[in-house]
């Protein structure tokens, strides 16, 4: 496959474009920790890319490196054919991609409704003085504002606890919170650290269909982190695998699973 | 019998207001603590810093002038204008936010992701900083601050009080101005973080950096703006105090009157610093007017941080802060 190429559609129809993210060279180190070895790979708009490998492969370090949260060592990141320079995570936020993280993070105070409306906040525009006076176009736009959050709430099936504090839900819940504020930005680009851990099957045939869902409707392209298998396999367009911080396989799920590397990285089998 | 009520609910609504200046202070630092972490020991002095400049400004003075005069051999004193009150507290606040900037600028930004405790260091050394940076500015002598607020025994209130209990209350003037104040400070603050864009970010930071991170909120301008807020309201409170015992440098002692008041109203708690500093104003006068007499008086040195002592003992988190438990 041709990474310069204009793109093709699916199997199954959506549209894959051109390279929307390329990773070129990446190395990170903590310390003496090199979480990440000279590792590069493109993401190509409309697809979902997933990135796999053992516990402390740097799954989550790539992710972090490509939301701006840590700065690489070496090599480049470019977004939409520019090379970006070093980046806060705000900045890299209000690029267009949009991120959930491993662990979950949400305002535990604010409740659902307010969370998911955080997503928004870079959008609005309402100057500091009629905002907190509520005059002129403020108000307009904040109806507007939640609008676009209903109707996510809406698709990801979370009205019965819009007003509920977030801090009180359940993990499942949480994660698909997170998801929803994720999404009220309109992201470029979705970042999904494990967004299906610790869910059982149920709440992960749920997420698995959010995910194909947002991907289909709103032709987000969408990266995540995966540990089952069968997840990857079913959703991504093409995998990553990465190892001790190197990348041992990259491909459709097929191409991957026939990788021999990759058969031993997960078997076990001894490292050089 | 019942005089002796009327007049423990005279000294219960003198300590009312009282309380009201230390919940502003405290105020300052719940603010700053919600969205950083850090704990402000410069507050008190921030408070002080803008009631000397305040006055500075007002009555003309030049900054700086004992420096200039003995460098340049000049006697440069004052400038020879007198400011409108408004504008010299416009101009006030305006210097406050620059110092929120310069703040952020110099110490914090250098000292993201250390150590509460370093953070802590750093702000006494601000707090050290801003004293003899006032001291410089504007001289070390007691002033008189008069932005026009109403001072003295409020004749209505005494006659009024007279003719319904055969008594009149005390009640001066500008504690009930400082009173209405703020509660329109506490108001406008609660609307603006409830309502705007800005209030939204900070209650987000203030509740978790990485995830506001995720959504575009860049930590830095938070910060500026946070202590560009607990600049005002230490304005605020230093036109209060100020107005009342004259612009002093024991002014910042009030900052550890605030202290007692955070561990009875939790370090994250609005509402808590509010009620925190009403029970504490009351609390003590009314200690010293029932117990006072029976051990020798001048309980109000005290009597804020004994309770606060008990107040740790037996809820540590404070009234409203959240309870802590260690995540095992
Ligand atoms: N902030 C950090 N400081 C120091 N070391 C780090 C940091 N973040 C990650 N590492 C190290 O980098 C390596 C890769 O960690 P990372 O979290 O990226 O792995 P992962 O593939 O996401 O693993 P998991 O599947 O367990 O989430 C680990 O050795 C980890 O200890
Ligand atoms: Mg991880």
């Amino acid at each position: 496959m041709n990474a310069k190429s204009a793109g093709h559609t699916t199997a199954d129809g959506r549209k894959i474009g051109g390279v929307l993210m390329e990773m070129k060279n990446i190395t990170l180190r903590f310390g003496g920790v090199t979480a990440i070895k000279d590792i590069s790979f493109d993401i190509r708009e409309g697809e979902i890319r997933a990135i796999i490998g053992p516990n402390g492969a740097g799954k989550s370090s790539m992710l972090n490196v490509i939301s701006g949260f840590y700065v690489p060592t070496e090599g480049e990141v470019w977004f939409k054919g520019y090379k970006r320079g070093p980046m806060k995570p705000y900045q890299v936020a209000r690029l267009g991609i949009a991120r959930t993280f491993q662990n979950i993070a949400l305002f535990d105070g604010m409740s659902v409704l307010d969370n998911i409306m955080t997503g928004r906040l870079t959008m609005m525009k309402s100057g500091l003085l009629s905002q907190a006076l509520w005059i002129g176009n403020a108000e307009k736009e904040e109806h507007a504002h939640r609008e676009k959050v209903e109707k996510i709430i809406d698709f990801l099936e979370i009205q019965n606890i819009r007003k509920t504090p977030v801090g009180r839900l359940p993990y499942g819940l949480k994660k698909r919170v997170e998801l929803a504020r994720a999404l009220a930005a309109e992201p470029k680009l979705l970042l999904l650290d494990e967004p299906m851990a610790g869910m059982n099957v149920e709440e992960k045939e749920d997420m698995s269909r959010f995910v194909l869902d947002v991907n289909d409707e709103f032709g987000t392209t969408i990266a995540l982190i995966e540990h089952d298998m069968g997840v990857v396999m079913d959703l991504s367009d093409r995998v990553v695998v990465m190892d001790y911080g190197k990348k041992i396989g990259d491909g459709t799920p097929d191409e991957v699973r026939n990788n021999q590397d990759v058969i031993d990285a997960y078997l076990g089998v001894a490292h050089d | 019998m019942p005089e002796q009520l009327l007049y423990a609910t005279e000294v219960m609504l003198n300590g009312l207001m009282a309380g009201v200046m230390y919940s502003l202070v405290a105020l300052g630092f719940v603010l700053i603590f919600k969205a950083s972490g850090i704990f402000n020991y410069a507050q008190g002095v921030l408070a002080l810093f803008a009631a000397l400049t305040l006055v500075g400004l007002q009555n003309g003075q030049v900054p700086f002038a004992h420096m200039i005069n003995a460098v340049f051999g000049t006697h440069v004193a004052e400038f020879g204008w007198q400011l409108p009150a408004v504008v010299a507290i416009a101009l006030t606040a305006l210097v406050m936010v620059g110092l929120a900037v310069l703040i952020e600028k110099l110490v914090l930004k250098h000292l993201v992701s250390q150590a509460p405790i370093i953070l802590f260091m750093a702000t006494i050394g601000l707090a050290y900083f801003l004293e003899g940076l006032g001291d410089v500015m504007w001289g070390a002598d007691i002033k008189k601050l008069d932005v026009g607020l109403p001072q003295g025994i409020s004749e209505t209130i005494e006659s009024v009080t007279d003719s319904l209990f055969g008594y009149g209350f005390f009640i001066d003037n500008l504690d009930i101005v400082a009173t209405v104040v703020a509660v329109v400070l506490v108001s406008a603050l609660t609307i603006f973080s409830q309502y705007s864009k800005q209030g939204r970010a900070l209650r987000a930071v203030a509740d978790d950096h990485q995830a506001a991170l995720s959504v575009g909120i860049s930590l830095r301008f938070i910060w500026v703006l946070v202590w560009s807020i607990a600049g005002f309201v230490a304005l605020v409170a230093g036109i209060m105090w100020g107005t009342k015992s004259g612009v002093q440098f024991s002014l910042s002692l009030i900052a550890l009157k605030a202290l007692p008041v955070l561990m009875l109203g939790g370090f994250t708690s609005i509402p808590g610093a509010i009620v925190g500093g009403l029970i504490i104003g009351v609390g003590e006068k009314l200690f010293d007017f029932f117990v006072g007499p029976m051990i020798g008086g001048a309980t109000e040195n005290w009597f804020a941080y004994m309770l606060a002592l008990i107040f740790l003992v037996f809820r540590p988190q404070g009234l409203f802060g959240e309870k802590i438990i260690e995540r095992v």
